[in-house]
């Protein structure tokens, strides 16, 4: 089969799409040609306004349709794969209920001075971010949020107390690299009221970190802006279950 | 509002209908009694904002906050704010309460609580002062219902209720004029992420927000001025909501009132379940937060629609029954009447189960026979939008016509771009025009709308009733002497614990001393 593919109408190899879009212009006769410009410079040849309505005195919405002359070419393809996959609430809960046999504890904290815990929130919270739950709102999680401002010897021995398998931390404060030296001093604390190997997963988040820095900074990993309470819920299940299995024996 | 419809189309119970009714009162009581024996810091900054203490230090923390603490520290809490602060102010010789708290936070003022004759005198001297603010919120009342005879009011029901969101209030300003021209007759500013956590009212005009624009008095100011403007050009008065909810409920609801807002969110049990705010603390800020809702003729929206983003819409369709009573209760006991209580509820069903319109259909018409008189609060499918825009269409579609059959008072515009994008100007005109459709094609087929007696939207709308009265009997059967309290704790609601002595702002819940001031409470129960 061909590598080369175009848009599919309602037959072979026509280019067929459709776009709708508003321009900020009256509507009137040049509007309609400043749309079939726009489809034109789109790729669109040719192209057929469907639909034009004025939206208020100064902008107007069109639908067009038109063939594209572009070509995709998919043997050119690459695709960024995310390491793990990324789960629903209930295949994680159900693989840490499968493999844990008990509640994964996950504890929250802003540490250093920050009063920021809309990152945190975002994640733990039941509200959540984006349209999903946060992690709380997953059965088989057991969240404990401490909130902000938070001391990391505070956040080392509730840890200890609860058991954690890992540990979230956010910052947002970034004057004079806070983010930075908060996070060295918890990696510090944890590696040292811990045997090795033995720690919970660190795992820090906020708008200005590298998310390729996680050895300089001595923790698990790093998620950076935008990230959602599944992402990390799915990193949570892959770092502490899924990629911890052996490998299956056959006989 | 509402035009009262009496409807009887799902043959409920009368008996079961007040046992429900019942029941939420026995469940809501003992709540009643803890926030009459008990304040927070945000109740007692309230006080001192009604009072008239504005505007904040150079960090920016305000002054209401800097008073209050240092009253805490000093005297203790427990006696109200009112009574060491108007000691203190006839005593110091101050004039004015902004600069009796700026010289408090210097540590140049001694607060103590008055006793005797002195104690008289603060009691005095504070509820003159608080009445002022009262007044005021009076008056923007009256304001609000003159403007509403002499300009007009929304054409029809429902009315329509589109958000803005942009951070900035000089962004939102135009598009919430936009919005009310093209045909929303109620404008909500989303607030800023995390605000509700904030243990403080941010002040002045703010371009910087997360997802939303933050909360403040002077923001308040200038949105309901370019609505003024934009209702005088349409010829129908627009309304402007925000949020009193999270920890500064009560000074939220002031600025409210003495702002002109129309209409406030203002769920009892959201920030708890939510936000993971301390019981105690948020029933207390509730309670004053809905009685200056009350007196400032707000109408408030209760937040059941969240209940159905997190749990299954038809598995627990009862909790949303169950929050629509204790909201009524809570909401009369703090002197709200039947027009300010928009009760929540929202489309979001998935559409993938049979008969989900059906099932749609049935709450809905449940919730309107239950609160015959309530305007109700209308919200459209967020979980399933899947970001095939096609589909959101059409199911908003039905969403609107489920609003168009069971008379409801508010409808959020839904938008196809839901969890895609915020929304294009193309999406609220194509949304606009799908409630406009779906209103003037179907808006009166409630009229021959009968359900088949004993079929299976009348069946569906008992069996909720039924599972709704069975948990507030689980829930009235605890131990102790706030069985809500108990089942809060124990994750009745959603899948949340929330221990009434954990979650944020408990430590700002003090239990009041006897001999306890709070003239605006005085005020507001109608004992001043």
């Amino acid at each position: 089969m061909s590598d080369i593919v175009r848009p599919y109408g309602d037959t072979t190899g026509d280019g067929m799409v459709q776009v709708s879009f508003t321009l900020p212009v009256p509507h009137d006769k040049r509007a309609e040609g400043a749309a079939l410009q726009l489809a034109a410079k789109m790729g669109m040849e040719p192209a057929i306004l469907v639909h034009a309505k004025a939206m208020g005195p100064d902008f107007t919405f069109f639908v067009v349709y038109g063939s594209v002359t572009h070509l995709v070419d998919l043997s050119k393809v690459t695709v960024l794969e995310r390491e793990y996959p990324l789960l629903t609430a209930k295949e994680a809960s159900s693989t840490i209920k499968r493999n844990l046999r008990r509640k994964l504890v996950v504890i929250g904290a802003c540490i250093g001075t920050d009063a920021h815990t809309v990152g945190i929130d975002a994640i733990l919270n039941i509200k959540g971010f984006a349209g999903e739950k946060g992690l709380e709102y997953y059965r088989e999680i057991k969240v404990v949020n401490l909130g902000a401002q938070v001391l990391v010897p505070e956040l080392v021995e509730r840890a200890r107390e609860e058991k954690a398998d890992a540990v979230l931390v956010s910052q947002v404060v970034t004057q004079r690299d806070a983010h930075l030296t908060n996070t060295r001093e918890m990696s510090a604390a944890f590696r040292e009221s811990y045997p090795a190997g033995s720690a919970p997963l660190l795992v820090v988040g906020g708008p200005r970190f590298d998310e390729h820095a996680t050895a300089e900074l001595g923790v698990d990993r790093i998620f950076g802006r935008g990230t959602t309470p599944a992402e990390v819920a799915s990193y949570l299940v892959h770092a502490l279950i899924t990629s911890r299995q052996p490998e299956p024996t056959t006989t | 509002m509402a035009t009262v419809r009496p409807t009887r189309k799902l043959d409920l119970d009368p008996a079961t209908v007040r046992q429900a009714r019942a029941l939420a009162r026995t469940a809501g009581r003992p709540i009643v009694r803890l926030a009459r024996t008990h304040s927070t810091v945000s109740v007692e900054r309230a006080v001192l904002r009604l009072a008239g203490v504005a505007g904040a230090d150079p960090d920016g923390i305000p002054w209401v906050n800097r008073l209050v603490d240092e009253v805490r520290e000093q005297a203790g809490l427990e006696h109200g704010v009112a009574l060491p602060v108007w000691d203190a102010l006839r005593r110091s010789g101050e004039s004015d309460l902004t600069r009796l708290a700026q010289r408090a936070s210097s540590g140049g003022l001694d607060l103590r609580v008055p006793e005797g004759r002195d104690a008289e005198r603060a009691r005095r001297a504070s509820t003159t002062a608080v009445r002022r603010g009262i007044t005021a919120i009076d008056r923007r009342r009256a304001e609000r219902e003159r403007m509403v005879a002499k300009i007009g009011d929304a054409p029809r029901q429902p009315w329509i209720y589109l958000i803005v969101a942009t951070g900035d209030i000089h962004e939102d300003i135009p598009q919430a004029q936009a919005a009310a021209r093209e045909g929303a007759d109620v404008i909500a500013v989303i607030r800023s992420t995390g605000q509700s956590l904030l243990d403080y009212v941010p002040e002045g005009a703010t371009r910087e927000g997360y997802a939303g624009t933050y909360a403040t008095q002077e923001n308040f100011r200038l949105m309901r001025a370019a609505l003024d403007d934009v209702s005088k050009e349409l010829g129908r008065y627009v309304r402007l909501t925000n949020y009193a909810s999270g920890l500064c409920m009560p000074e939220i609801a002031t600025l409210a009132g003495l702002e002109r807002l129309d209409m406030m969110l203002n769920d009892s049990m959201y920030g708890i379940l939510f936000r993971d705010i301390n019981p105690v603390r948020t029933f207390v800020d509730q309670r004053f937060s809905r009685q200056v809702h009350a007196r400032a003729g707000i109408i408030i929206n209760t937040g059941e629609d969240n209940y159905l983003t997190t749990a299954d819409a038809v598995d627990e369709a009862h909790t949303v029954t169950v929050s629509q009573l204790l909201n009524e209760y809570f909401a009369k006991e703090a002197g709200l009447e039947d027009w300010q209580l928009a009760l929540g509820h929202a489309f979001e069903i998935n559409p993938d189960v049979p008969d989900s319109f059906r099932l749609e259909l049935a709450h809905a018409m449940l919730a309107r026979e239950l609160f015959p008189k309530a305007p109700l609060k209308w919200m459209p499918p967020t979980k399933h939008m899947t970001g095939d825009v096609f589909r959101g269409y059409l199911l908003d579609g039905f969403f609107n016509l489920v609003g168009a059959l069971t008379d409801q008072g508010i409808l959020l515009v839904g938008m196809m771009t839901e969890a895609v994008v915020t929304p294009f100007l193309s999406d609220r005109d194509l949304a606009l025009q799908n409630v406009r459709y779906v209103l003037d094609a179907a808006g009166r087929l409630h009229e021959d709308f009968h359900p088949q007696p004993g079929g299976f939207i009348q069946n569906r709308a008992h069996q909720v009733l039924d599972e709704a009265v069975e948990l507030l009997e689980r829930i009235t059967d605890e131990p102790g002497k706030a069985p809500l309290l108990e089942a809060i704790g124990d994750g009745t609601f959603g899948l949340m614990k929330r221990p009434a002595d954990r979650g944020k702002g408990y430590d700002g819940v003090v239990q009041q001393a006897s001999g306890y001031w709070n003239p605006a409470t005085e005020i507001l129960e109608g004992r001043e």
